[in-house]
């Protein structure tokens, strides 16, 4: 036993030592789920990336010296994890925005990016720009240029913008119906549209951006290094090499270039005014208060849905015969020993080429369907605990089967069940969070946008806590009077 | 003379390879109050659950004051209603409804099997109460009761579905001699009534002072049976004669064996 811990804490030191910066390494950060010409991993060796920002990572490497090694890391986080010390610097088709260079070192752009409408080729002479789509949903990757115009457009042409945790599924959507159109970058919008048939690309950029590399605000003078490098690959056609290879070279391209290179400073963006906290509540506030409302509504109708099902499965857990019990064991085995993110993603994308179901029905099915196999053991227990003697007191009284479970083994089971119920109930509170790879923007997926838009968790996640635990906590005193009131009545 | 109130014929039934009752043969005659008696693990209390209908037997046949149970599978519903309309049970644990009052653990019977109107039950199980001794717990949860007054309120609880016959498991196991001799009064006060008990129990001097007829069973089958005075003075079978000796000389009552009246499981005496 000893020897094990200790065998244990050597283990833990020598990866903390493992952590430590081997100073002869580049460590770069990237989401290999991004996928081709960004990142990817290798087909032939799927231990090894690939893709324009693995070239550029390795030629920035190889210009200070040092060996490139790959990080993986969710798009959506790899500010945090930069900044944090995760790795030294973020390449992953990240955007030049004005909270990233107040929150981040920035590089300087080395690749121009247009934002562009894809829809459905039968679609493609109706809904040309983004004042066509009134009315209609159109979806992106969240917490980029692309979602924060389309937030813009919601207001100015009365578009429903549709945010995904990633950028293939809108796509596929889109082709499936789900959606009227997708703006995401053109890289991405030709990739996709190899992908997925029937699709087609509106020329003409919505917006323009850039495409740099993020380090935290401390390695300023890595930053420089990094950005004379950038520039002697640009001017010696290494870039155009690589971008070429990767099939992204185009005029813009070749334009973009030839101006960046004459530049010395950065080019300047527009700047979102500064604004203190207090405001910066009240703006996202009601966002966020509509999210709630979002994830406490989700909660409650996921938790009734687990509620009656999981009554119904652990009474046929008792009292079904053979093959009965048999198939819920199944289901219960199935449903609890799969992670619910899976199960929200067969549902939702899975199912759709049989039934196209909502996001927010998809959401409340993934979860209540997940929850009711927990709630079903916890009433299976209850019910098991209660006396045989009184059970079998009832019967010699003459109570039928059914009135046996009604008045008295179900009334009981009920108050055993209620304290992990709440308790259940509170975890799917915060799970209804996973719902957001769905395309249900939820509290916390309203909360890393708002995160994402101000380049600080620091707010955003203290707002969030704190809206959690105005719904958490109210729960868990109702149940405990609820319990109290059941334990000790009026004696 | 009337029919008797139980008769069983011939009742065998095993669990697993164990063989508990090997043909058990008894007739209970109405207005009495028998006595099972016999070593722990003898088939009393099985013998109480199969005439209740709670337990299937392997070969023989019950009779319950014109309901018959026969060998296999226990009766389907409409049989088991009838059966349980004739006879009532009180467990040795009592078995009280834990989330229920006494008044609603003795009226809930009544109201959702008789289909009788509210009022009326609750003042039949007041009326029991006043009856039993314990009118004071009609608001009580089974919790805060002595295990003498969930004794009582268990009784209770049997007899105001009004069945002709009550069996008794153990009725004395949680009482101390004062209130086992309170039990027995009122006991014989139902069968002052015209009902008829069936009481399995270790308590000879329970028996000696309130049972009219006594059975005393042995490896699976009747050994003896009469008069407890006769069968209990002068045993002529040598199983009787064993449970007699293992009784034990009498022993003191502690000073605080009044206060301690509830027994937990698997601590029951012995004896």
């Amino acid at each position: 036993m000893t020897r094990a811990v200790a065998a244990a804490i050597l283990l833990l030191a020598g990866a903390a030592r493992a952590a430590q910066p081997d100073p002869g390494v580049l460590r770069w950060g990237g989401d290999a789920e991004g996928g081709a010409p960004f990142v990817e991993a290798d087909p032939a060796d799927p231990s090894k990336v690939r893709g324009f920002d693995v070239e550029i990572a390795s030629a920035l490497a190889l210009g200070v010296g040092k060996k490139p090694l790959f990080v993986q890391v969710a798009y959506q986080t790899i500010d945090q994890s930069v900044a944090r010390g995760d790795f030294e610097i973020g390449f992953s088709g990240v955007e030049d925005t004005p909270q990233r260079r107040k929150a981040l070192s920035v590089t300087r752009p080395y690749f121009e990016f247009r934002e562009v409408l894809t829809v459905r080729a039968g679609d493609a002479s109706r809904f040309r720009t983004l004042s066509d789509l009134r009315g209609r949903k159109v979806g992106t990757l969240s917490g980029t240029i692309a979602y924060d115009t389309l937030v813009a457009a919601a207001t100015a042409q009365g578009l429903e913008p549709v945010s995904y945790d990633d950028d293939v599924h809108p796509y596929e959507d889109l082709a499936g119906g789900r959606l009227d159109a997708v703006l995401l970058d053109h890289v991405l919008a030709a990739r996709s549209v190899k992908r997925v048939p029937g699709l087609a690309i509106q020329p003409g950029a919505v917006t323009t951006g850039r495409y740099v590399g993020v380090l935290a605000r401390e390695s300023a003078a890595l930053r420089d290094r990094v950005d004379a490098i950038l520039m002697e690959r640009m001017r010696d056609g290494t870039l155009r090499k690589i971008f070429e290879k990767w099939n992204v070279w185009d005029d813009e391209q070749a334009a973009f270039e030839a101006n960046e290179e004459k530049r010395i400073a950065l080019t300047p963006l527009p700047s979102s005014p500064s604004r203190k906290s207090f405001s910066l509540v009240l703006l996202y506030l009601p966002s966020l208060l509509k999210a709630s409302l979002v994830t406490i509504v989700l909660s409650c109708l996921s938790m009734a849905l687990a509620v009656v099902m999981g009554i119904a499965i652990a009474s046929g857990r008792v009292y079904g015969n053979a093959p009965v019990r048999f198939l819920l064991t199944v289901y219960v085995e199935l449903m609890r020993g799969t992670p619910v993110l899976l199960q929200l993603f067969v549902l939702y994308y899975g199912l759709s080429e049989f039934v196209r179901l909502p996001a927010f029905v998809a959401a409340l099915l993934g979860l209540g369907l997940n929850y009711a196999a927990y709630e079903s053991e916890i009433y299976r227990g209850a019910l098991e605990a209660v006396p045989r003697s009184q059970l079998e007191a009832a019967r010699t009284l003459g109570l039928t089967e059914g009135q046996v479970l009604r008045l008295v083994r179900g009334p009981q089971a009920f108050r055993l069940a209620l304290a992990p119920m709440t308790n259940d109930f509170v975890a799917l509170l915060k799970d209804s969070s996973l719902v957001s790879v769905v395309t249900v923007v939820e509290l916390t997926k309203q909360t890393a946008i708002f995160a994402t838009n101000i380049a600080s968790w620091a707010l955003p996640g203290a707002l969030c806590a704190a809206l959690y635990l105005a719904m958490s906590l109210p729960l868990s005193r109702l149940a405990r009077r609820l319990e109290g009131r059941w334990r000790a009545p009026s004696a | 003379m009337t029919a008797p109130a139980l008769t069983i014929r011939g009742l065998t039934l095993s669990r697993g390879a164990t063989r508990v009752l090997k043909g058990v043969d008894l007739t209970v005659p109405t207005g009495q109050l028998v006595a099972l008696m016999g070593l722990s693990g003898c088939g009393k209390t099985t013998i109480l659950r199969t005439v209740v209908g709670l337990e299937a037997f392997d070969e023989g046949a019950i009779d319950v004051s014109g309901v018959p149970l026969a060998a296999g599978a226990l009766p389907p519903g409409a049989a088991l209603r009838a059966l349980r309309s004739r006879v009532g049970m009180v467990f040795q644990y009592h078995g009280l409804f834990e989330h229920l009052t006494a008044l609603e653990n003795v009226a809930l019977a009544p109201v959702y099997v008789a289909r009788r109107p509210r009022e009326a039950a609750d003042a039949r199980a007041l009326e029991l109460f006043g009856t039993l001794g314990v009118p004071h717990l009609a608001k009580a949860f089974p919790r805060e009761m002595s295990g003498g007054e969930a004794q009582r309120v268990a009784i209770a609880r049997a007899l105001a579905m009004e069945p002709p016959l009550l069996l008794m498991d153990e009725p004395t196991a949680s009482l101390d001699p004062a209130r086992r001799n309170e039990l027995g009064r009122s006991l014989e006060g139902l069968i002052a009534e015209g009902r008829t008990l069936v009481v399995a129990t270790h308590d000879v001097d329970f028996v000696l002072d309130f049972a009219t007829h006594v059975v005393v069973l042995a490896d699976g089958v009747v050994a003896e049976e009469g008069a407890p005075e006769t069968v209990l003075k002068s045993p002529a079978q040598p199983a009787t004669r064993f449970l007699l000796q293992s009784k034990g000389p009498p022993v003191a009552p502690r000073p605080d064996a009044t206060r301690s009246l509830r027994v937990p499981i698997g601590k029951a005496p012995l004896f």
